[in-house]
């Protein structure tokens, strides 16, 4: 028995401790059970599926870059369909709640695809990625759009009884005003932040390296830009966040709760550890037994005004 | 599987070409010909990403593992600046390898330039399994073929063939494979190389009739199956993560795009 609480809850999604995986970071959760106990986990958070299957973009798909890397798998995925039936239950074994990650090419599709995951007893919350930047039809432009992120979460929430989280993009001038329509549009959560939008060259063929050309940046690179964002609309939105971007060890975790995330999701850093959601998880145990807490949710935003 | 293995070579073996021995028991126990590793440099966050680097040597009764690799951009050139006793962190053994269950005994295998990384422990197998090998290695220049007293120690029949003439037969690898195949056919070809070989190899072998496995290259985030940076397209029109089903496919799989 840990002395100190971990347990959280995120908008009704209820963690043991505030650790999870990033989208697409992960995959369903079962390719990493060699270096991850799932059932160890806050909440397992699954690659985003879209109502029908995406063949994704392009090879190639990834760029290293200073401290971090882009990406632009283009939401690559078998479909809802074929996620509920082959994948769903295996990972509902390990007993860790599940967070499926959605996104559509238009917002009808967002309520589709919730509509078929509301009878699935094994979510326990939808995380709706209105930012990816891959997919040129829908990602983009309603992540950028305070009303069509509003929209966006009314349709889904129509469409659902489960915990709504809506996952912002970072590519925008003012984040507290998307984050502000999505709590309008009646979320219950956000997850902050997506991968940033970029690209590189490659000097010898003097072409982008990426096949699609731009791709989302993630990584410690964009640390601070997360950290940042989790910050301000912690101190202006009333609702608990799921704090994300570049966490490479339990300390940059730590300095998420502190900006006022309720959670964190380890992403790329699971490329470099694949067991770095463990050592998060003991990490944050770790510094509230030192500093003297016995909650976490006592760190909770301990750094905003 | 994480494991740190310790450095007990780093030597420098051809153009850019560098071969490093390394004690890691575990990987050393477990991997199969055609596995590879991902290899984490440092760990900060310069460079990021781990590399994947083919196992080049398996020695399970000593614990100790070879890697043969090119210098090509940063994380290479980090490498052949490690020294003996030096620790690396590495990821592994990750994808599925050769399979060497074929019907007859005549195996050849093609490599191209740095390409011919995997096949020392293939090599080894075939040996075991009783079969006969051919190796058809090609590369820019004299310079660019390394370790042919390896090969040569597993019995392989070699057939040197360089870009600029300057050892073996000038040109490319597919002419003296066509050659082999019409004079004496084979049971199975093995290839490994940059994909324009690996396409005209499979197409040289289906010309006659010849089953066989090509190891693929992707840019890779995870190595893991996680990321999907690695998922090509097959012929079927289907994706295949490299790094979990591959690298090494059935020939006919791949569609090259
Ligand atoms: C399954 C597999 C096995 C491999 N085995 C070997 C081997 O045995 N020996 C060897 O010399 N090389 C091998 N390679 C290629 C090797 O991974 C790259 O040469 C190496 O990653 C280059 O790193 P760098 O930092 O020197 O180059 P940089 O160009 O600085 O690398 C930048 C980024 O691009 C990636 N990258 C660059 N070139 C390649 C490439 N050809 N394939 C995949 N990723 C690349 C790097 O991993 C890194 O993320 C293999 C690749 C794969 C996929
Ligand atoms: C390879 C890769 C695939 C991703 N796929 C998705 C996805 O399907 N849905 C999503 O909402 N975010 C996706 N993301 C974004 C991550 O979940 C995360 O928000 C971002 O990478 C920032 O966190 P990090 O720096 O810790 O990786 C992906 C990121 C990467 C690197
Ligand atoms: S490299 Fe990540 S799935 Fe293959």
């Amino acid at each position: 028995m840990s002395k100190v609480s971990l347990a959280v809850d995120v908008g009704g999604l209820k963690m043991k401790n505030p650790v999870t995986t990033a989208s697409g970071t992960f995959g369903s959760g079962l390719e990493m059970v060699e270096y991850v106990d799932l059932s160890r986990l806050g909440a397992v958070t699954v690659k985003g599926t879209t109502l029908e299957p995406r063949p994704g973009n392009p090879q190639p798909r990834c760029a290293e870059t200073p401290a971090g890397m882009l990406n632009s798998i283009g939401l690559e995925n078998p479909g809802v369909e074929v996620f509920v039936a082959e994948t769903l239950p295996k990972v509902a074994e390990y007993g860790s709640p599940i967070v499926v990650n959605i996104a559509g090419k238009d917002i009808e599709d967002y309520g589709k695809v919730a509509a078929i995951l509301e009878k699935e007893s094994a979510v326990s919350a939808l995380e709706v990625n209105v930012s990816c930047p891959n997919v040129k039809n829908g990602g983009m432009a309603l992540g950028t759009n305070p009303d069509l992120v509003r929209e966006t979460a009314e349709t889904v929430k129509a469409n659902t009884t489960k915990p709504v989280i809506m996952k912002l993009s970072p590519n925008v001038t003012d984040i507290v005003a998307v984050a502000k329509a999505a709590k309008e549009g009646g979320a219950d959560g956000l997850t902050l932040i997506n991968c940033l939008l970029g690209m590189a060259i490659d000097i010898k063929t003097k072409k982008p390296i990426l096949g699609n050309v731009v791709g989302g940046l993630s990584g410690p690179a964009i640390k601070p830009v997360a950290l940042r964002m989790v910050y301000q609309v912690h101190n202006a939105v009333d609702l608990p966040i799921i704090g994300l971007g570049g966490i490479a060890c339990w300390q940059d975790a730590v300095e998420f709760l502190l900006a006022g995330a309720t959670a964190v999701s380890v992403g790329t850093g699971n490329f470099l550890d694949p067991s770095l959601t463990m050592k998060v998880i003991d990490g944050i145990e770790g510094y509230l037994i030192d500093n003297g807490y016995d909650d976490v949710n006592d760190i909770i935003g301990l750094a905003a005004k | 599987m994480i494991e740190q293995g310790k450095i007990l070579l780093n030597e420098k073996v051809g153009r850019d070409i560098w071969r490093m021995e390394l004690k890691c028991p575990w990987i050393a126990m477990k991997a199969k010909p055609g596995q590879f590793v991902n290899v984490k440099l440092n760990d900060v966050a310069e460079p990021l990403l781990r590399r994947p680097i083919s196992l080049h040597g398996i020695d399970a009764e000593n614990g100790i593992i070879s890697l043969l690799y090119l210098v090509v951009g940063r994380g290479t050139e980090m490498m052949t600046k490690l020294e003996n006793g030096d620790s690396v962190d590495l990821l592994g053994p990750l994808g599925k390898g050769f399979s060497t269950f074929f019907h007859g005994r005549r195996a050849v295998i093609v490599a191209g330039g740095i390409g011919s990384a995997p096949f020392y422990p293939l090599m080894e197998e075939l040996k075991a399994k009783q079969k006969n090998i051919t190796m058809i290695y090609g590369a820019r220049d004299a310079e660019s073929l390394t370790c042919l007293d390896l090969y040569e120690e597993q019995g392989a029949e070699m057939i040197l063939v360089t870009e600029d003439g300057s050892v073996g037969e000038k040109g490319f690898v597919t002419g003296p494979l066509d050659c082999l195949l019409a004079e004496r056919g084979a049971d199975f070809v093995y290839a490994c190389g940059p994909e324009a070989m690996l396409k005209a190899v499979e197409e040289v072998a289906a010309n006659h009739g010849v089953q066989g496995e090509v190891s693929t290259e992707a840019r890779m985030g995870c190595g893991l199956g996680v990321c999907l940076s690695c998922s090509k397209k097959g012929k079927d029109g289907k994706n295949r993560k490299v790094c979990q089903d591959g690298p090494v496919f059935p020939m006919g799989v791949m569609a090259y795009e």
